[in-house]
């Protein structure tokens, strides 16, 4: 399965599931990043250590580790 | 409600008391601003709030008290911020919820709305940055809106005041009438476990001050508080089973086996189906938003961070450049109010305490207005555009290395203004580990109390020209030298995993004329008054320990010898003698001289030993210290006025760098370790604090005094 850390810049992607638990899954939904959300990849920083994604109209900066918790599919 | 209130407002019955919410960086503290004449701290990224304030006002015949509340994206409570306004709506006393939402981002917005909505409290929508909207096409229904969720909606802007009143209006309306009755409607399967759970509480005529249906919803989504609640009402026996087996319903329906991801999903589906109905997008939206373009180059993989130095290198550039330009002026001034002042003064000692100790003091802290203005501006524009979480974003990577959070960028910044605000915005710190780090870090990052005397020292041993980077060279080594503190600390002290990081990144927007001005100019008088108060009594106590006891023997026999001499050179010097003399034998000199060895293998005289130990009251005080022992010691100089000169000529180049470093490192001052031991929760981190500053600052001092001897 592909996860939003093997997207490229500008490539756009429905969320699929978030493989992940507890505190983090609450946070990443608290900001609109859950399931059946629309998602654009904007910027990677060097070494896609961080990455700038856009869910609605917000932009949200998150890590690639955490990126690859989340599963996408292409839209 | 103190007693002042009181005697204001005899009519209690008008009084109304309004908790502001919404999601973080919608303007709740611009709002507030623009309805009294409170200057509540207002930025461009979230977490600008981190504590609840409150602010009173009055509106015809009502008496508003607002409380200014952190914004969350969700009721939940991972950061201190967060738990701070979770915990002031379920346990606090009010009577109304504002609840702030971003217009241009709607749908997002509705989710902490629906939210509230399941409270039992009187709420009103201010559809805020309505002028943005408008801007970017976007139209809201608010009356159709107001229909829809059943709670009154009203279209805001905190930058225009447009609708401010009909805003209070509303409030104050909603304040007379009954509770209303949202209408948050979900999927028909939950609804058909909420009828089923309503239905069942309303057999046993369940006591509540919330709806059943509200009870319902919180069940279901398993909230806590509700859960605490009936766990011990005898229906709870009953009432486990039903609500296992809808949970698993619910689930199901979702696909998914977390109960609090499938109501996320439900309440956006809500939101969607608000916003779809309320919504009108007039233009067609850009396929890049100017945000997005300008981002494509201030966040750019390669350029992002030489473009933030250069900024960075600018400001103090800037910083000295232009700041410097006034200080001729402001010394002369001194000077001036000194001398006029003086010759109204008949008594020697008064004279002197109030020229050599006050003015003198005063005057070289004032001296460096223009810089620190030029500063404040610099992080006033860093903070109102939204550069700022570009930065945090840019620089999570490294920061990452060195064990540090992303976010950990924004207290860092705002040190570089003032500690205080900085170990509080450190709330904005998910866990605890992290957010002790960066309070012990925080330190490293200059103050704008300490840009005197890098001004001062950085103007004395180099050419204007070279000035400015000097200051950026010593603003860039203090942060690097906290990296690797931060590195050391997280290996040994604070061990750990590392948290996640997701962070919002605002849209960028110029902030206006009077936002930075307003911002600036508190700081600025925070600044002065400082100056007019605590270090002006510090000068005082300074001069008064620097010219007693007098010793009249040593001055007699002085005067005698001066009075011989016929040649005018050999007097200036036997008078510098003199004074010199007295100063070593006033109080303040033996504290130097007792101190002295422990500073002198960094290559300090007593009068820089004494300046330090004063700069832990605050940083101002090295500079009114060194301000009144130099106009002190140099009274008969007229060549060397300036504290600059001064400088360059009493203190060696060696010295002047380990002086610097040490000024860098250790302690903020007196406020802010009190904050500091606040915010970190217990007195022993101060211990630790101070012990780790100081051993640090000695060694790097040492290395630095002999490296530089050495080059020389
Ligand atoms: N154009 C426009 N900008 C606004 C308006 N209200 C607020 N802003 C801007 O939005 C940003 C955030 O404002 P704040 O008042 O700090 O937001 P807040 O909700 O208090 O944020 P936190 O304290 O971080 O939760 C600032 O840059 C404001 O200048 C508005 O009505 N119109
Ligand atoms: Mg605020």
């Amino acid at each position: 399965m592909k996860t939003l850390l093997d997207c490229h810049k500008d490539c756009k992607v429905r969320i699929v599931k978030l493989n992940t638990g507890g505190e983090l899954k609450q946070r990443l939904i608290s900001f609109g990043i859950m399931k059946g959300a629309e998602v654009e990849v904007l910027e990677h920083a060097p070494a896609k250590s961080t990455i700038e994604i856009k869910v609605g109209k917000m932009r949200i900066a998150l890590r690639g580790e955490e990126a690859k918790f989340i599963d996408v599919e292409k839209i | 409600m103190s007693s002042e209130d009181a005697k204001v407002c005899p009519i209690t019955a008008n009084h109304i008391k309004v908790a502001l919410v919404g999601q973080p960086n919608v303007g709740k503290s611009m709002l507030i601003n623009s309805v009294s004449n409170a200057h509540l701290h207002v930025g461009n990224f979230s977490g600008v709030t981190v504590d609840k304030t409150e602010v009173l006002f009055d509106y015809k015949n009502y008496h508003f008290t607002v409380v200014d509340l952190p914004g969350t994206y969700a009721l939940t409570d991972y950061t201190i911020e967060e738990r701070v306004t979770n915990e002031y709506l379920c346990t606090e006393d009010y009577d109304i919820i504002i609840n702030v939402v971003d217009s241009t981002n709607l749908e997002k917005n509705l989710q902490l709305t629906s939210e509230l909505l399941t409270m039992s409290k009187k709420v009103v929508i201010a559809l805020n940055m309505s002028d943005e909207a408008e801007k970017e096409g976007i139209k809201i229904n608010a009356e159709y809106m107001t229909e829809l969720i059943g709670v009154p909606c009203i279209k805001v802007s905190a930058a225009t005041k447009e609708g401010i009143e009909e805003l209070i209006e509303a409030v104050a309306i909603k304040h007379e009438t009954s509770k209303n009755r949202p209408k948050l409607v979900f999927s028909e399967s939950v609804e058909e476990e909420i009828a089923q759970l309503v239905w069942y509480l309303d057999k046993h005529k369940y006591n509540s001050t919330n709806s059943y249906r509200n009870v319902a919803i919180n069940l279901l989504k398993g909230n806590k508080k509700t859960y605490a609640k009936l766990h011990d009402e005898p229906i709870w026996i009953e009432l486990q089973p039903i609500l296992i087996e809808a949970t698993k319903h619910i689930e199901l329906h979702h696909d998914s086996d977390d109960i609090k991801e499938a109501f996320a999903e439900e309440y956006a589906a809500f939101n969607r189906g608000i916003a779809a109905e309320v919504l009108k997008q007039k233009k067609v939206e850009e396929k890049k938003t100017l945000t997005e373009k300008i981002d494509s180059i201030l966040i750019h993989p390669i350029f992002g961070i030489p473009i933030f130095l250069f900024f960075m290198w600018s400001l103090f550039q800037l910083t000295f450049v232009i700041g410097n330009i006034p200080m001729d002026y402001i010394s002369m001034f001194f000077t001036w109010f000194g001398d006029t002042i003086g010759a109204t003064i008949g008594n020697d000692d008064i004279r002197s305490l109030v020229v050599d100790g006050v003015i003198a003091g005063v005057g070289a802290v004032v001296l460096f207005v223009p810089n620190i203005i030029i500063l404040f501006v610099g992080i006033a524009l860093l903070e109102g555009t939204g550069y700022m979480s570009r930065v945090a974003f840019l620089l999570d990577g490294f920061f990452h290395k060195f064990g540090l959070h992303g976010q950990s960028f924004i207290p860092l910044v705002t040190g570089f203004g003032c500690s205080i605000p900085a170990y509080m915005s450190a709330r904005i710190l998910k866990n605890d580990r992290d957010r002790l780090l960066t309070l012990f870090i925080i330190g490293f990052m200059s103050c704008g109390a300490r840009l005197p005397v890098y001004v001062l020292f950085s103007g004395a041993f180099f050419a204007p020209d070279m000035a400015g980077n000097v200051l950026f060279a010593i603003y860039i080594s203090g942060a690097m030298l906290g990296l690797i503190a931060a590195k050391v600390l997280k290996l040994t002290a604070f061990k750990g995993k590392d948290e996640p990081f997701v962070m919002e990144m605002p849209k960028y927007r110029l902030p206006t004329f009077k936002l930075i001005w307003h911002t600036v100019l508190t700081k600025t008088m925070m600044y002065l008054k400082k100056a007019g108060t605590f270090i002006a009594g510090a000068a005082m106590l300074i001069w008064f320990l620097s010219n007693y006891p007098h010793n009249i023997d040593l001055t007699k026999s002085y005067e005698t010898k001066i009075e011989k001499t016929q040649d005018v050179r050999e007097k200036n010097i036997l008078k510098n003698q003199l004074s010199e003399t007295q100063l070593e034998q006033s109080y303040l000199g033996r504290i130097g001289k007792f101190s002295e060895p422990l500073f002198a293998p960094l290559g300090f005289d007593w009068k820089m030993s004494v300046a330090l130990q004063a700069g832990i009251a605050a940083k101002e005080v090295v500079v009114s210290t060194l301000g009144v022992l130099y106009a002190l010691g140099n009274d008969v100089d007229q060549n060397s006025n300036s504290l600059m000169g001064a400088i360059s000529k009493n203190i060696s180049f060696p010295s002047a760098v380990a002086f610097i470093v040490v000024i860098m490192i250790y302690l903020p001052c007196f406020a802010a370790s009190i904050v500091f031991t606040r915010e970190a929760g217990h007195i022993k981190y101060f211990f630790y604090l101070f012990a780790f500053t100081s051993i640090v600052a000695y060694v790097m001092a040492f290395i630095a005094y002999n490296v530089t001897s050495f080059l020389l």
